[in-house]
């Protein structure tokens, strides 16, 4: 915040705070807020704070909080759902680093996301099985994901250097098919199409994580476990990401995004920070391919195709575009997506819960679920480009002006 | 020798199919500068039209074939109509999401009437074959070919002798500028992608020929992509001979890969076109024919 922006609250607030000539005085309400003036800020570090408002710090505290003891309130099925989606959202924070923020189009998150995924399960796997595995611990192996994922990004990087726009998506989109192609036919470390292979054993200190079991003492099932290692992370990466992008990186990003030339003028090394943006988005890739593939047991290299980039983009433009807390509620939204329309033909006679329509029906579950991925993404783009995040700005600043809608 | 000469004629038959997709693509881009990635889509609904019309419809092939192209061009009308036109003049990234998600809902509404079956394309030509020269010429491929260099050529004439064609590349040109002279955009974006859907729906036909539709037939509209690529997202001749690049890649690699690179995998020719462009795009990065884009602040 500006020094004059700063100057004018200050002013503007005289009558309750302290007159700021007063050096001590300024000291003593440092850090200290005023109740009847909550956007007051004092102090440059209460500027900077990443929950500046008390509304905001006990809004993100209670989610956590019910967060913290919600595998103790739903059934283990919903938890496992959340697990994925939690998983999910790490990537999709990962794919608005670069596509939000950075402004570099990629329909090539589901490539990363199977590096990630291979790397884990070779790292964790058993040495005495066909496929590849070096029986490490889960905790090498997540930074290793990470690592390997984020190497294939600042490998592909020189390409977004050099290539704009459109053709940059594109060519994203064919790096999903060579993937494809790759992990069809890598037998030995993928299992081939249709086999697939174990997904990622989740051994820390000795404790299996992924298996119902005591820990510290309480016994707690698979679910409700992983529940918690997909939350503690997602929510230490998005902390991350969140600073990332409010840093000197983050604003190099913007800049590029919004034009490329002008932000090379002003002195931001291009291929530095487009590079850097790939690399950072796939290692956060990485982790989200190895988390889900943590909680889901199997993984199946056919998988990794373009419904699933398609399902990332959707997901941060649902949630929002740019934004760290749009991404994780579009993960949400997008990884429930198949629980709503599960119960969707209770309420609609018309949707058939068989594949092959042979009970009669319109269209089946899983079509229903595929034309809603195209459907959001359609309507959010035409209707509310902003997202969720968006919706969620709209109705905060209309309880903010109330009664005046202004 | 004779190996290499039937590959590269087999090639140059499926590789007509693409060009006529990557035409569309072109088509599309030159007016709106959008990538429609709704063309595989268009293409698997116009082959998946046709087949039904034909084998359950009972419909004679041809007269098929005229009622899908007027079925397409009004699909294509429609989505710029209703879908696209709110969205002029937004950035490209964003409307260019909105075909992938169009491409999506028509896939799916596609796939509804393709069922878990495969479906018979019901065209004359099927796998019949004629031998000249010791090379085999498959009708279905000859058919392809001639239909697409027709096509093209009432293009050209459209683009070249009309009054339509010329406000269609005026529009290309300078969307403003062809505004202030009277040219009225709006018709041109949506006789655009009536265009770009009915060569989809025509390139789907000649995919399916000989041969059968089922739910992954759209994947091969997607070949497409690395076609424009090659060949440049503004040049229709570049999209030509792109489509028929990418043809006669897949062949090659599907006749020798095996004998030569075997450790490449199985089927390495799908793939192929997509490393073809990757190879091309670090040498030019606005493809053969493309218009480098001038770069103001």
């Amino acid at each position: 915040m500006s020094t004059v922006n700063d100057r004018e609250r200050e002013d503007a607030a005289s009558p309750d705070a302290p007159p700021l000539d007063d050096a001590q005085s300024v000291s003593r309400t440092r850090g200290r807020r005023l109740s009847r003036r909550p956007k007051l800020y004092t102090s440059y570090r209460q500027d900077m704070a990443l929950l500046n408002t008390p509304s905001k710090r006990n809004a993100v505290l209670a989610l956590l909080a019910f967060a913290a003891v919600s595998p103790w309130l739903f059934a283990d099925s919903l938890l496992f759902i959340f697990a994925v989606a939690f998983a999910a959202a790490i990537g999709a924070i990962g794919l608005n680093l670069v596509t939000g923020f950075a402004g570099q189009v990629s329909l090539g998150h589901a490539f990363f996301i199977a590096v990630g995924a291979y790397t884990a399960a070779a790292f964790t796997g058993d040495p005495d099985v066909r496929h590849i595995g070096l029986g490490m611990q889960w905790v090498v192996a997540v930074p290793a994901a990470a690592l390997t994922a984020g190497l294939a990004g600042l490998v592909i990087s020189p390409l977004a250097v050099r290539l704009r726009g459109l053709y940059l998506a594109i060519v994203t989109l064919g790096l999903v098919f060579l993937g494809e192609h790759i992990w069809k036919e890598w037998r030995s470390l993928t299992g081939g199409l249709g086999a697939g292979r174990r997904g990622v054993i989740v051994e820390v200190a000795g404790a299996r994580l992924d298996r119902a079991g005591e820990l510290f003492g309480i016994f707690m099932t698979a679910q409700q476990k992983m529940f918690y290692v997909t939350l503690i992370l997602l929510v230490a990466l998005a902390i991350l990401a969140r600073n990332l992008t409010r840093s000197a990186i983050g604003r190099a990003w913007s800049a590029i995004r919004d034009r490329d030339i002008a932000a090379e003028i002003m002195g931001i090394p291009l291929t530095k920070y487009k590079a850097m943006a790939f690399g950072i988005s796939s290692a956060y890739a990485g982790v989200a391919g190895a988390l889900l593939y943590s909680v889901t047991r199997v993984i199946d290299p056919g998988s990794f195709n373009l419904l699933m980039s398609i399902q990332y983009i959707a997901m941060i433009l649902v949630g929002g575009v740019a934004t760290i807390s749009g991404a994780i509620a579009g993960a949400l939204f997008i990884s429930f997506l198949p629980f709503i329309t599960r119960q969707a033909p209770v309420l609609f006679p018309f949707i058939a819960t068989d594949p092959a329509l042979r009970g009669g029906g319109l269209i089946n579950v899983f079509q229903l679920e595929g034309i809603l991925y195209g459907v959001l993404i359609i309507a959010f783009l035409v209707l509310q480009p902003r997202g969720l995040f968006g919706l969620w700005i709209k109705i905060r600043n209309y309880w903010k002006g109330w009664p005046f809608s202004y | 020798m004779s190996l290499l000469a039937q590959s590269l004629v087999n090639g140059l038959g499926q590789g007509a199919a693409y060009a006529l997709i990557a035409v569309g693509f072109v088509i599309i881009y030159k007016s709106t500068y959008v990538i429609s990635f709704a063309q595989p889509a268009l293409m698997a609904a116009g082959a998946t039209a046709v087949a039904l019309l034909t084998v359950q419809g009972g419909f004679n092939f041809f007269v098929a074939v005229a009622i899908t192209v007027v079925a397409a061009a009004a699909l294509g009308f429609g989505i710029e109509r209703s879908i696209l036109r709110p969205m002029v003049g937004k950035p490209v990234f964003i409307v260019a999401i909105i075909t992938l998600g169009l491409d999506v809902v028509i896939r799916i509404i596609t796939n509804r009437f393709i069922g878990f079956e495969v479906r018979p394309m019901g065209d004359p030509w099927g796998l019949e074959r004629t031998q000249v020269l010791g090379i085999t010429f498959q009708h279905r491929h000859v058919a392809a070919f001639v239909t697409a260099g027709v096509i093209l050529a009432l293009l050209y004439a459209f683009f070249q002798y009309t009054r339509m064609g010329l406000a269609m590349r005026a529009a290309a040109f300078d969307q403003e500028t062809a505004l202030a002279q009277g040219v009225n955009v709006g018709t041109v974006f949506g006789l655009s992608w009536a265009f770009a859907a009915v060569l989809a729906a025509i390139a789907g036909v000649f995919i399916g020929a000989g041969s059968t539709i089922d739910q992954g037939t759209w994947v091969v509209g997607l070949k497409a992509l690395p076609a424009i690529i090659l060949g440049g997202l503004d040049s229709v001749p570049g999209a030509v001979i792109g489509g028929l690049a990418v043809g006669i890649v897949e062949a090659l690699f599907a006749t020798y890969q095996s004998t030569y690179m075997p450790w490449l995998g199985s089927n390495f020719s799908v793939v192929a076109p997509y490393v073809l462009m990757l190879l091309v795009l670090m040498v030019r990065p606005y493809g053969l024919f493309g218009t480098p884009e001038v770069q103001r602040v």
